[in-house]
């Protein structure tokens, strides 16, 4: 069949016709072999720009179109749209990135536009042999998988099951609420976080369309958008769920005690614990590596097992509802769901790496998250603010941008730090309110909605603000005032000098940062991450929830740091788009997946092995290999590797990309 | 004038040809010597996609994919980790320089190591000269 061509190259504005002259590119595609019609035009991704090439393409009977305008991964499905509503099959489309690979990277015009008409030539000699294909639809499953029981994992689950849809909620620890549930006051309203998220986290836990898994990891995800498998390992927690009534009974019992996590190692948990009193659920487990009886188990030795059979001898009965199994094994649980949102949140920045501030050296120096639970109610000190020795400081220093905004760790700015720095010193002022607090920042970043208030009115409270990074923190006193005291070294960059600020206390506002297992967690997921290792979304801008595998979202503090308000916002965004795929009940399949020519198969298997989603099998009665179409994702690796050229890639075709390739050397 | 060469980029779709992408969000400069042509795997890069690009003229070929464990596709990176030096062993013995092909790993947030890959690819190729299909470059 004769190709007719048109060729469409778009100016985006000056974002290429300020580098690109598209009058010449055009000039120069009108010269091409098979073109029919060139133009140019301001806005190509505009309704009169699409109008053209739909026009054209009844005007003129085209049969392939080219657009070079911006990247595919942001306007191929726009033009391919376009195509199709002007009856045109959308795999005849191609695309030439003369922005992003072009005018936005060079600043030589002549070059520049050299370069712009090789890529010109390079797709329409490319789509010179694209051949029309159809995409497959498949139906959407309507569960939904929320990974992370933080506040945006309870958002986003709460979201989806609230419009009727089922949610599989995963965590990794024994109760949902995350770095949320561990916060005593939330900035800038002053909000009690355990008052404003308790409710949220009950709801889970009573929600009919919400299956919740606590101590529970996701370790494998296979299929695709709208059709995924998810295998789950529920950890054993030694307690029998539906028999274990939260009465606490057992941690009583105990006679093991190990430093709480919740409480960032200041107060004591057992080894048979309730990790907080607002726990969801409100159960019991056994932490296998503390508990004595489940360490004697691996020896052979039958030891304490107190907390179930209680002590005789006192009269304390062990666990009365029978609810502990010391013989429950990890269980894997497989579902099947048609989304996926990735809530797994951040880890503060540890910093005893930072030697001159001391910290686990001194042990007056605090972390933010460390002081949040001794000024929470429910921490290690009742909510009192308290020195190591139990004294009362006569005085604080609050350290802003610990391992953020630093080359030594991370670049990035935390972006919540400077509000709960301000916060901090709002909670001294109520629980110490004799001692002197100072706060130690860089610049203060305080936008959002009543912020820049907060701000004021802490200034009006009588803080010490100085502006500079503290260098050291040090307990050798060069002055009497300084004797028993922590001094905060540093530039006060207002004035110019050099101070010496002895404290009993020192605050550090830590950065966030991914989480150690992030790594594992972008693979099992297959996410990319960005260069400070949050997780990347698939447009920083315009699709800053979902990712580049579809189906899949990333919300909260795993996509980067942000505050409570923007985790539930972008949560609600996640399950929004998921509820919109649910509502459409479908998904359509990308077609450009490998196909066997049988009479070219040679039946050497190579094929069989390479492919990393076991798509292909081979048939033994025709000695041939063949693709399961479903499970196919067109990646390539077996059109690469066939040595009879069997195998072609839909839309990557051996031909189409040599013809891009020569394309591309004019 | 100076010897412009012309480098034939192969990226695979999911981490560096959205790397380049980056580069050109970020508006970062770099030399216009390289011409990408996007697959959607680097496990894709049939060594024949490299000899096409010298025999239509080509003075080098970059391929880059994704960095080793993030493949989109699990495992296509490996491949070319494999595929790729084979290819440059034979292309050794044909006398043709190592140089003029590189495979390198660019992620989809690294869009300041793909412009630096380019610059250094090109001032590289340009010192070695022109891909001659007698045998290696003018200088070489």
């Amino acid at each position: 069949m004769e190709r007719r061509i048109g060729v469409y190259i778009c100016h985006c504005g000056s974002n290429i016709a300020g580098t690109v002259d598209c009058e010449k590119v055009t000039e120069f595609a009108r010269g091409l072999d098979s073109v029919v019609v060139a133009r140019d035009y301001k806005y190509m991704c505009s309704d009169p720009g699409q109008n053209l090439i739909k026009d054209d393409i009844k005007e003129h009977g085209l049969n392939r179109v080219v657009v070079a305008s911006c990247s595919p991964r942001m306007h191929e499905p726009t033009f391919r749209h376009a195509c199709q509503d002007a009856g045109l099959n959308q795999y005849l489309f191609e695309m030439a990135n003369i922005r992003e690979h072009c005018s936005w990277v060079h600043e030589d015009k002549g070059m520049a536009t050299e370069k712009a008409k090789a890529l010109v030539n390079a797709a329409v000699r490319r789509v010179y042999y694209h051949e029309p294909l159809e995409t497959k639809e498949v139906p959407v499953n309507p569960n939904v998988l929320v990974v992370g029981g933080g506040i945006a994992g309870i958002q986003a689950a709460l979201e989806v099951a609230d419009s009727g849809h089922q949610v599989y909620l995963v965590e990794k620890d024994p109760s949902i609420g995350g770095h949320m549930a561990m916060f005593d006051k939330t900035f800038p309203t002053l909000d009690c976080a355990a008052c404003i998220l308790t409710p949220k986290m009950t709801t889970i836990g009573q929600h009919p369309y919400i299956q919740l898994m606590t101590c529970s990891e996701v370790e494998d995800v296979s299929g695709y958008v709208g059709n995924f498998k998810v295998k789950i390992r529920k950890r054993a927690k030694y307690i029998d769920e539906d028999k274990c009534t939260g009465c606490g009974q057992c941690q009583e019992l105990c006679p093991i005690s190990v430093p709480s996590e919740f409480d960032c190692g200041l107060g004591k948990r057992k080894a048979i614990y309730i990790p907080f009193p607002y726990a969801v659920p409100n159960k019991a487990v056994i932490d296998p590596v503390k508990c004595s009886h489940l360490k004697g188990l691996a020896e052979g030795k039958d030891v304490c097992r107190i907390c179930e059979k209680g002590i005789e001898k006192k009269g304390l009965p062990g666990c009365e509802a029978d609810a502990i199994d010391f013989k429950q094994k990890d269980e894997i649980v497989e579902v099947e769901v048609g989304n996926i949102i990735v809530a797994t949140g951040f880890q503060q920045f540890d910093p005893s790496v930072i030697y001159q501030y001391g910290y686990g050296r001194y042990d007056n120096v605090f972390t933010g998250l460390e002081f949040e639970r001794m000024s929470n109610a429910s921490g290690p000190t009742n909510g009192e603010v308290l020195l190591a020795d139990g004294r009362k400081p006569e005085s604080i220093a609050i350290l802003h941008c610990v391992g953020s905004r630093d080359e030594n760790y991370h670049k990035y700015c935390s972006r919540v730090c400077c509000m709960y720095s301000l916060k901090y010193s709002h909670l001294l002022r109520e629980k110490v309110p004799e001692a002197a607090a100072y706060q130690l920042y860089i610049d203060m970043r305080c936008a959002g909605s009543g912020y820049e208030e907060f701000y004021e009115r802490l200034q009006e409270e009588g803080v010490n603000f100085v502006r500079g990074r503290a260098g050291e923190i040090t307990n050798i006193a060069e002055r009497p005032e300084e004797e028993g005291k922590l001094i905060v070294i540093c530039e006060d960059t207002l004035v110019r000098r050099k101070r010496r600020i002895p404290v009993d206390m020192v605050i550090m506002s830590c950065a966030l940062e991914p989480r150690a297992d992030a790594d594992q967690i972008a693979k099992t997921f297959s996410l990319s991450r960005k260069a400070d290792g949050f997780f990347l979304e698939k447009h920083p801008k315009l699709d800053p929830v979902a990712t580049m595998t579809d189906g899949v979202f990333v919300v909260g503090c795993c996509q980067s740091p942000k505050d409570i308000p923007d985790t539930v916002a972008q949560a609600s965004a996640a399950a929004c788009r998921a509820l919109a795929m649910i509502s459409k009940g479908k998904v359509e399949i990308e077609a450009a997946i490998a196909v066997v020519d049988e009479e070219l198969c040679a039946g050497c298997k190579i094929c069989v092995d390479l492919c990393p989603y076991k798509a292909i099998s081979f048939d033994e009665e025709k000695k041939v290999s063949h693709i399961n179409e479903a499970v196919c994702k067109g990646c390539g690796v077996c059109v690469a590797a066939c040595p009879s050229g069997a195998i072609s890639g839909r839309h990557f075709t051996t031909e189409q990309i040599m013809a891009e390739i020569e394309g591309v050397l004019v | 004038m100076s010897f412009e060469p012309k480098i034939v980029g192969i990226l695979c779709n999911w981490c560096s040809y959205a790397g380049a992408d980056l580069a050109g969000i970020s508006r970062k400069k770099y030399t216009p010597n390289v011409r990408v042509v996007r697959v959607m795997c680097s496990g894709r890069v049939d060594p024949t996609f490299v000899l096409k690009a010298f025999e239509s003229g080509a003075d080098g070929v970059l391929i880059c994919g994704c960095h080793p464990g993030e493949c989109h596709y699990a495992e296509g990176n490996y491949k070319a980790a494999r595929r790729i030096p084979l290819l440059k062993k034979m292309l050794s013995q044909l006398g043709i320089e190592d140089e003029r092909v590189r495979l390198e790993w660019v992620s989809a947030s690294e869009g300041d190591r793909f412009a630096s890959i380019v610059d250094e690819m090109t001032e590289q190729i340009r010192r070695l000269g022109p891909f001659s299909r007698n045998g290696g470059g003018e200088n070489g």
